[in-house]
């Protein structure tokens, strides 16, 4: 059992983390501010139930999910479940691919993917629909397993792994627009 | 040993390090003698890796770590 005059000092390294997930869940600054405050409040009325030496960052994950959905979904009736349109596998892999394989023989330093301004990532997943957004940026920023995921939202792995699968192939479109709108895709084979 | 169109619906999962050993050995197996869907894996944990990167380094408002404190002084008070 964890001990709440500990809460701080273990619990208050992980805002910077948890205040980066809140601003791509609630899309501005105010809500990401009072949905950290209000994670924070809620793990330390709660810490007794924390088992030590279990994943304190991924508790404070799923105190603030939870908060989240309950406080920021239920504003709107019912959670919106948006659709997408449908985008082919591979999407930026097969525009993007073999510019990446150009600059990797320029310099195995160079990070291609640096291309995309920090900006324009964080838009491309913020504008996704939340039904997307939530799991992208559960699995693939905060690292949770699927299984994880399923239980936060409460939908079934099947629907994680295809929400997953289609929001990320959204994103990736997204991406590449932003470097089409930049004229970085001139020299991508079979886009010219 | 698992084949091109098999091994890139396997991509996602794959990456997330969600397949069962069995499958995951599978994929291996086709990965180490197919440099097309190599190529492929290697962009998608990249840009998997560069998304992670770029939308977690958040500097924090002034003044929400003291608000968050003092958070804590009301619940012990009341």
């Amino acid at each position: 059992m964890a001990d709440q005059a500990t809460f701080a000092d273990e619990a208050m390294q992980y805002a910077p983390q948890l205040y980066s997930g809140a601003l791509r869940m609630t899309r501005n600054q105010a809500d990401a501010e009072d949905l950290v405050q209000d994670t924070y409040l809620r793990a330390y009325r709660s810490f007794h139930t924390f088992q030590d030496g279990t994943n304190l960052r991924a508790w404070l994950f799923r105190i603030m999910t939870n908060a989240y959905i309950n406080k920021y979904r239920a504003k709107q009736r019912r959670p919106q479940e948006t659709d997408l349109g449908d985008v082919e596998d591979l999407y930026l892999y097969r525009r993007l691919g073999s510019m990446e394989t150009a600059a990797a023989s320029l310099s195995a330093e160079d990070e291609f993917l640096d291309l995309f301004t920090d900006d324009e990532v964080k838009q491309a997943l913020e504008e996704l629909p939340e039904n997307f957004r939530l799991p992208v940026l559960l699995a693939d920023v905060e690292g949770f397993a699927y299984k994880e995921i399923a239980e936060l939202l409460e939908i079934p792995i099947g629907t994680v792994m295809s929400r997953l699968h289609r929001g990320r192939k959204a994103m990736h479109k997204a991406l590449y627009e932003f470097a089409e709108s930049r004229g970085l895709t001139s020299t991508a084979v079979g886009e010219s | 040993m698992a084949n091109c169109r098999e091994t890139i619906a396997e991509l996602d999962a794959f990456l997330d390090g969600e397949l069962s050993d069995d499958v995951r050995t599978h994929i291996h197996a086709h990965l180490e003698g197919c440099t097309d869907c190599l190529s492929a894996f290697d962009f998608q944990a990249e840009l998997k890796a560069a998304i992670r990167r770029k939308c977690s380094d958040e500097a924090l408002p002034t003044g929400l770590l003291g608000k968050i404190q003092a958070c804590f002084g009301d619940v012990d008070a009341g």
